[in-house]
């Protein structure tokens, strides 16, 4: 019987152990989401943190306009770039893909997917900044460009596999040629998830900092030329946060906050989208 | 043109196209070779990274070949680059990351496919894990600079030294930037990696071979450890190591935390340096084509490891789940 009693108490045991990882688990998130809207708040509510650019050290005010319109510009031309391209290479995958060059692009993909972001910044400095002799906001769009490739391409081809066979086999035996099967019937049944996916990578790409270091750079004034160095909120917290000026750190925080809201936002956005579609 | 048979005038030839069908062709033509030529380009793009992150390394693989990885110095004044102090600090902060995040995420992860009881934690738990993958590491690195790194110089590591401080791991001053602080930092970035995949993967265990465990008169406990676990062990190993590939190159939020000083100490407390961020700290400074090329150096190096670990992981959990992992 006691043999018996060990058993139940080792499985409880296991069980507790199980539900500790849970909150050892989700703590982090709560506490880390905590802070960043704690101590972000204030400093997201002064004015001029929307419409001001930077002040210099020890001139009070100042925002992060800059770092605004430089992260939209720097992911929006980048997903000019990726999600056209990724998503035809999604349809490449999914409607002609059966075949070797389809399994090299897989491959090829899933590698991308894990190279360590900063990796992405080498190649823009490489391909653009090197060549140019200048840092500029477009070399580190293309940076984000390849890293969002793969999330574009990778979700348009699970969605498109997933429009039934008997859609395209409809509108085949109307009499219309595959591409415009493709263009009308398929992609359109599959646009909640294209649209996810790339919602997904710009999200992704708004994040991201370490591509923008050797690339965008950063830029105290506010830039819209993409072709000179450009701010970005990712930059903006990484160099205030290491800066000795408490209301730079201050500023940094509040930048992190408007981060996370703006991945947030769009995080939403894609699944209210595909929600709506799916109705 | 000739007359036909009743049959032949009903049903035309498929194989005499009018102009009307050879646009249509032209058009399936014109689209297909559309899609294969972005195919191509990916591929072409995916081969071009490769020789922009190997060409600007030359000078530095000439100058100091295989002994680069075994080098302990890494000095730009005097013009001596060796990736040993990088190398080491990336692998320990890694091997940390990895040692806190895995039992806490297969515990969570059990959790999610397993555990009956207190189903309404299963909803939030799931949320939370996903708001944490999407939080930009730049956040995590500005909230481990600012709090985690007091809370580990002032709580944390003196626990640790009173208590295991007889291990030369946990001796000597801390003042909270390190390999732990920063593999802390990993646990708490690959956590939802762990999770999602092993999740995925303990739900692939077949239905009837946990109802024969139970059937049999074994616990819950019993039947993880000696049915779903050893079903489910290659399948973790994946998990672990696509994992581990994110921690090794993770940039942000460990330059914030580790210290940045090329050294190789024995003890967690001590400041270092990993490989991406001795790129993401001195990149910008650094001139000549030797300390710029040994900077390149270190990045091939880096994507050569993460590429090599997320092949083996992926190979290990297409193996087990027949079906491609979801991209991360």
């Amino acid at each position: 019987m006691s043999r018996l009693l060990t058993r139940v108490l080792l499985d409880r045991f296991v069980s507790a152990l199980i539900v500790l990882s849970v909150m050892l688990a989700a703590i982090p998130v709560l506490v880390l989401l905590l802070f960043v809207l704690i101590k972000g708040l204030p400093g997201m509510l002064a004015p001029g943190f929307f419409t001001s650019p930077p002040h210099p050290v020890g001139v009070p005010g100042g925002g992060v306009f800059n770092a605004i319109i430089g992260t939209l510009e720097i992911v929006g031309i980048g997903s000019l770039l990726a999600v056209p391209f990724g998503t035809l290479v999604g349809i490449f995958l999914s409607e002609y893909g059966r075949n070797r060059i389809g399994d090299t692009v897989r491959f090829v993909s899933d590698v991308l997917t894990g190279l360590p972001s900063i990796a992405f910044g080498i190649f823009g400095y490489t391909v653009l900044v090197a060549t140019l002799h200048h840092f500029s906001a477009v070399s580190a769009s293309v940076a984000l460009a390849v890293l969002m490739l793969p999330v574009v391409l990778r979700a348009t081809e699970t969605a498109l596999v997933l429009v039934p066979q008997s859609m395209r086999e409809a509108g085949l035996a109307l009499g219309a040629p595959r591409w415009r099967v493709t263009i009308e019937v398929i992609v359109p049944a599959a646009l909640g998830g294209i649209v996810t996916g790339a919602l997904l990578a710009m999200a992704r790409a708004a994040g991201e900092t370490a591509p923008l270091l050797f690339t965008a750079l950063g830029n105290d004034f506010t830039q819209v030329d993409p072709l000179q160095p450009m701010g970005a909120l990712a930059l903006t917290v990484f160099k205030n946060a290491l800066l000795p000026y408490s209301d730079l750190q201050d500023q940094a925080w509040a930048a992190a906050l408007l981060l996370v809201l703006m991945v947030a936002v769009t995080n939403i956005l894609a699944r209210v989208y595909v929600r709506r579609i799916q109705r | 043109m000739r007359r036909g048979t009743a049959a032949e005038r009903v049903i035309p030839a498929p194989l005499v196209a009018s102009s009307r069908q050879r646009r249509l062709l032209a058009g399936d033509r014109i689209f297909q070779g559309l899609a294969l030529a972005s195919a191509i380009l990916i591929l072409l793009i995916a081969a071009i990274f490769m020789v922009a992150l190997f060409l600007p390394a030359l000078p530095a693989i000439r100058r100091f070949g295989l002994g680069f990885f075994v080098t302990r110095t890494w000095d730009p004044v005097r013009q001596i680059f060796g990736a040993l102090p990088a190398l080491y600090g990336t692998l320990v902060t890694s091997a940390i990351g990895i040692v806190i995040a895995f039992p806490i995420g297969l515990g969570a992860a059990l959790f999610l496919a397993e555990e009956a009881r207190l189903g309404f934690l299963r909803g939030p738990l799931s949320f939370a894990v996903e708001l944490l993958a999407g939080i930009p590491s730049v956040v995590i690195g500005l909230w481990a600079f600012f709090i985690l790194t007091p809370l580990m110089r002032d709580n944390v590591d003196p626990f640790l030294r009173q208590t295991l401080g007889f291990l030369p791991l946990f001796q000597g001053t801390a003042n909270g930037y390190g390999y732990l602080t920063a593999g802390v930092v990993l646990a708490i970035m690959v956590l939802p990696i762990m999770v999602a995949l092993s999740r995925d993967v303990i739900r692939a265990v077949p239905r009837a071979l946990r109802e024969a465990s139970l059937a049999l008169g074994a616990t819950k406990a019993e039947t993880i450890w000696s049915v779903i676990l050893p079903y489910a062990r290659v399948g973790i190993t994946g998990a672990v190591l696509l994992s581990l590939g994110r921690a090794l190159g993770e940039t942000i939020a460990v330059t914030m935390v580790i210290g940045n000083r090329p050294v190789i100490a024995a003890s967690l407390f001590s400041s270092g340096y990993t490989l991406p961020s001795v790129l993401a700290n001195e990149f910008t400074e650094a001139v000549g084509p030797l300390y710029q090329g040994s900077l390149f150096y270190l990045g091939l190096v880096l994507v050569l490891i993460t590429i090599a670990v997320n092949v083996l992981a992926r190979v290990l959990v297409w193996r087990f789940s027949g079906s491609e992992p979801a991209s991360l």
